[in-house]
């Protein structure tokens, strides 16, 4: 079920929009951006013109640190303050 | 129907062969189909033995516990093969015997995302034998017996009451969600191994995880209000992510505002596919999440939970 991954199966148009939007505070701390593509696919942009397509959400960490350079950590205390501002 | 899968996992010399020997015996457990790496003395006149040779395929997210068994993959998708074809006799079941010193994750992550595999077949139970005389030994028991939903403690025979008793303790530390219980020559009661038979999370008191970093232990992490699950998939994915070799299980009972909970579970990256329960057991719809890992840390994941998901 490598397509149909846990966290976005049986997602319709409308929860793959949310689920962007949610994911967009987040990646807003390292200055990246997702915009949803349908059946779990989202792009990822980077500021430098950097856009990658990925297929769900563990590869989305895989790219997005590669844009980043570094770990992407959810338990850093610095993102933790930009979500809870 | 999904054929269900039951994989029995322990460390060189713990009791699996011996296990899966006297639960083979059994009526109940008639018509299994069993995959070994090994040919030992498993006593499977009347069952098919098929022996796989370890076959690894790496990623190409090159994560080390993410890789998948080739061997397996093949080697269910032929049993299928044979069986629809008639070629072999019916099965109703597959045990899965590992080597001492497989990581259950592979496995796990096989069963769980190869592309056809999860169609035909399901991870009922992931079993672990514990050896009562000697205990835990080496890094690969522990992430088997993290990865398991009955840990099964052999030799209660032989093995002192007193230093089982320690090693219960042990085990209980290692991983609260499963289910210990002890076995003499390898007898024990077929339901308590075929079933996913892990003590209820919402039993289990708060875990604090205080003892040495380096040490696996389990915290508890409670959430009061419901949980956004959107934003708990993005907060588990980043999470899985980043602390993949430090995280070895991670389950619990999520509110995420349905009739009822949600439970969630997973070996390492290899995550089940969410299940929704019908409804609470009871009036207390509290989510609880136990982890079981590498140097956890209580009140900074629940911190990180709350920003990510709420609750």
């Amino acid at each position: 079920m490598a397509k149909e991954h846990w966290a976005t199966q049986g997602d319709d148009r409308r929860a793959q929009v949310l689920r962007a939007r949610t994911l967009n505070r987040v990646l807003s701390h390292y200055r990246l951006e997702a915009q949803a593509w349908g059946a779990g696919t989202l792009v990822l942009r980077d500021r430098k013109g950097g856009t990658a397509v990925v297929d769900d959400l563990t590869a989305l960490w895989v790219q997005a640190e590669r844009f980043v350079g570094d770990r992407l950590d959810p338990l850093d205390p610095a993102l933790l303050d930009t979500l809870s501002s | 129907m999904r054929t269900p899968v039951v994989l029995v996992t322990g460390f060189l010399g713990s009791g699996k062969t011996t296990l899966i020997s006297r639960l083979l015996e059994r009526p109940e457990l008639g018509e299994t189909a069993v995959i070994v790496n090994e040919l030992g003395e498993v006593g499977i006149d009347h069952h098919l033995l098929r022996r796989v040779d370890e076959r690894t395929v790496l990623l190409s997210s090159g994560c080390v516990c993410c890789v998948l068994r080739g061997d397996l993959s093949d080697e269910l998708r032929d049993l299928l093969n044979r069986r629809d074809a008639g070629d072999i006799p019916h099965f109703r079941r597959v045990v899965i015997e590992t080597t001492g010193v497989a990581e259950p994750a592979p496995i796990v992550h096989t069963l769980l995302t190869d592309p056809l595999l999860p169609y035909h077949y399901s991870l009922a139970a992931v079993v672990a034998t514990v050896d009562g005389q000697h205990g835990v030994r080496g890094h690969e028991a522990v992430q088997q017996i993290a990865a398991a939903d009955t840990l099964v403690v052999t030799k209660a025979d032989v093995a002192e009451p007193a230093a089982m008793h320690v090693l219960e303790r042990e085990l209980e530390r290692l991983n609260p969600t499963a289910q210990t219980v002890r076995a003499a020559f390898g007898e024990v009661d077929p339901s308590l191994v075929l079933t996913p038979s892990g003590n209820d999370v919402r039993d289990l008191p708060i875990l604090d995880g205080h003892v040495h970093p380096d040490a696996v232990h389990a915290v508890t992490l409670t959430l009061d209000r419901a949980v956004d699950w959107t934003a708990f998939g993005i907060w588990l994915t980043m999470l899985l992510h980043a602390r993949g070799t430090e995280i070895l299980r991670v389950k619990g009972l999520l509110d995420t505002g349905a009739d009822g909970p949600l439970l969630v579970n997973c070996v390492q990256h290899a995550v089940h596919p969410p299940e929704h329960l019908d409804e609470w057991p009871d009036d207390v719809r509290r989510s609880r999440l136990v982890l079981i890992g590498r140097g956890l840390d209580r009140s900074t994941l629940e911190r990180s939970l709350r920003a990510f998901a709420g609750g």
